[in-house]
């Protein structure tokens, strides 16, 4: 069933986004967590097409300008400050815009999250004015069309999907860092990111295991997933307008 | 003893470790005929020295974090053991169970993880660590309840612990594959954290409104002492106490005031976790004092 739900996603994926190869789109789902990451997309793809005939088309990310986040310790900054933007984006509108269906405490539980993730994009913001100047990208435009705000699936379903891969790509990123203090703060962040993403799966869960679920946590070693810059931008890319290349975070 | 086996656990632990060597096979090839590689590879001194030459620089450092992590692997292993053979586990609803027992689980591949590494690097994996079977008789009810007494409540205290110990070791990993380890490890932690705080009807972050909040896992120093030989770890040398995990500045920047933006204290000490060093972990208020038979 997931095999036909994750083909019939990839099709209109390639209707949706011409820009997008094969390869890439498999490994956003081998690391988004194959089931999950494709239902999401469907659902936020289906409820477009299937309940308003009047939503505009989801327009593709990455044709906007294009921004390098540079390289070294700063190149690092500027990648978590992206992602922090978009994540911050998202539960703004998350916020701004609540889903009818939201249930019990949610809409309190993710404007703190907002918050959070508010934080840690100005945090950014500030370090990287101060440590580097002139070195910091721009203020990105996110770009959601692919999800339905009204829907708690949906919102629910992309939250997971920023948020793992917001683990992975602290995960991956750290080995980067060069300054031990850069090091340190990651880490502060990205347990945070990883109590935010296990909340967020267990709002979606009732077997009780998805917190940190096999299809994220490897079940024989125990290690959530670590992710090189390239491929989380490659993953992130749909939700952002400005094209961005990762290639030489940290080198 | 068989050295691929060793060498492919240790690929989990660091994905690079083939390429620290020239090859699985030139490993081989180097080494002569038949006989004299089975004769060498079964010797454990030349384990050792195979890999005190991969990880030149860095084996001294690399294994007494290991270690450390390990005994505190091995103490949740022991707790959640305790947790799974009580009645109130039994008694406990099926999604709670399943959540135990994925913790449990995780803690049992880290445990296995962390042990191959260190014989790997030639070292004897620290072992009995276990969390004090007196403590554990007092907690009387699964998750309700005054936490001091309750057997998530003392989880939610470990997990919280575990997530700020391996943050306060990552700069001694720094540019290392084995931080990605560690890093892999941390945020598994932290969902453990987050999940047992959920099933206490907490909030999934560390803030000041916490039920547990005052509770000395949340501060910082070094208050009541500790015996840490009694595990062979060695502990790096203490002078300043850590930031608490209601701190609202970090890297000297107030999140409250700072940012252009006014944000609640209650949001910015949630927004970031806090490290802990070793001699605060194992402090006989913290982890210290639940250490034992």
């Amino acid at each position: 069933m997931s095999q036909h739900s994750q083909v019939g996603g990839q099709d209109e994926l390639i209707t949706a986004q011409p820009l997008y190869t094969p390869i890439k789109r498999r490994s956003f789902f081998m690391y988004a967590g194959a089931t999950a990451g494709a239902t999401a997309l469907i659902l936020a793809g289906c409820s477009k097409d299937d309940t308003n005939n009047n939503a505009p088309t989801p327009t593709p990310g990455g044709t906007g300008a294009s921004v390098s986040l540079g390289s070294g310790d700063v190149g690092v900054l500027n990648y978590a400050y992206a992602l922090e933007q978009l994540e911050a984006a998202f539960y703004a509108q998350v916020v701004k815009t609540p889903a009818s269906d939201f249930q019990g405490s949610e809409l309190a539980y993710f404007t703190q999250v907002a918050s959070h993730e508010a934080i840690h994009r100005d945090f950014f913001k500030a370090a990287i004015n101060r440590d580097a100047p002139g070195k910091i990208i721009p203020g990105l435009n996110p770009n959601f069309t692919s999800i339905n705000f009204a829907s708690r699936a949906s919102v629910l379903g992309a939250a997971k999907a920023f948020e793992d891969l917001g683990v992975a790509a602290y995960n991956g990123a750290g080995k980067l860092l060069k300054t031990a203090a850069y090091l340190v703060i990651a880490g502060q962040i990205v347990s945070v990111e990883a109590r935010h993403a296990a909340y967020v799966r267990d709002l979606l869960d009732t077997t009780g295991t998805s917190f940190a679920g096999d299809d994220q946590v490897d079940p024989t070693t125990g290690l959530d997933k670590a992710m090189m810059p390239v491929d989380v931008i490659t993953a992130a890319q749909t939700y952002v307008t400005e094209k961005l290349d990762a290639s030489t975070v940290g080198k | 003893m068989n050295l691929f086996k060793i060498i492919d656990q240790l690929a989990e632990v660091d994905a690079d470790v083939l390429g620290r060597f020239d090859s699985r096979r030139a490993i081989f090839s180097s080494l002569g005929t038949a006989a004299k590689r089975s004769a060498l590879a079964a010797t454990p001194l030349f384990l050792g020295a195979l890999f005190q030459k991969a990880y030149a620089g860095t084996t001294a450092t690399a294994v007494e974090v290991l270690q450390y992590a390990l005994a505190l692997e091995l103490f949740e292993q022991d707790f959640y053991g305790k947790v799974k053979a009580s009645a109130l586990y039994t008694a406990a609803s099926a999604a709670d169970k399943a959540a135990v027992d994925q913790i449990k689980k995780h803690e049992d591949s880290h445990v296995t993880l962390l042990k191959g590494a260190i014989s790997g690097m030639g070292a004897t994996p620290v072992s009995g660590v276990t969390f004090k079977a007196a403590v554990f008789a007092t907690l009387t009810t699964f998750k309700t309840g005054p936490a001091a007494t309750s057997q998530l409540g003392i989880a939610q205290l470990l997990e919280d612990t575990g997530v700020r110990a391996y943050k306060g070791r990552a700069g001694e990993l720094l540019g290392t594959d084995l931080l990605t380890v560690a890093l892999q490890i941390h945020s598994v932690e932290a969902r453990h954290a987050s999940k047992i705080r959920t099933m206490r009807g907490q909030l999934a972050w560390v803030n000041p409104g916490d039920d547990l909040a005052t509770h000395p896992v949340y501060t910082s120093g070094v208050t009541a002492g500790s015996n840490p030989g009694q595990f062979g770890l060695a502990v790096p040398a203490y002078t300043t106490a850590s930031p608490v995990e209601n701190n609202t500045t970090q890297s000297g920047v107030p999140i409250t005031t700072g940012l252009g933006t006014t944000y609640s204290a209650s949001d910015a000490a949630a927004a970031y976790d806090e490290y802990l060093q070793v001699a605060e972990v194992l402090d006989n208020s913290r982890a210290g004092g639940l250490i034992g038979a």
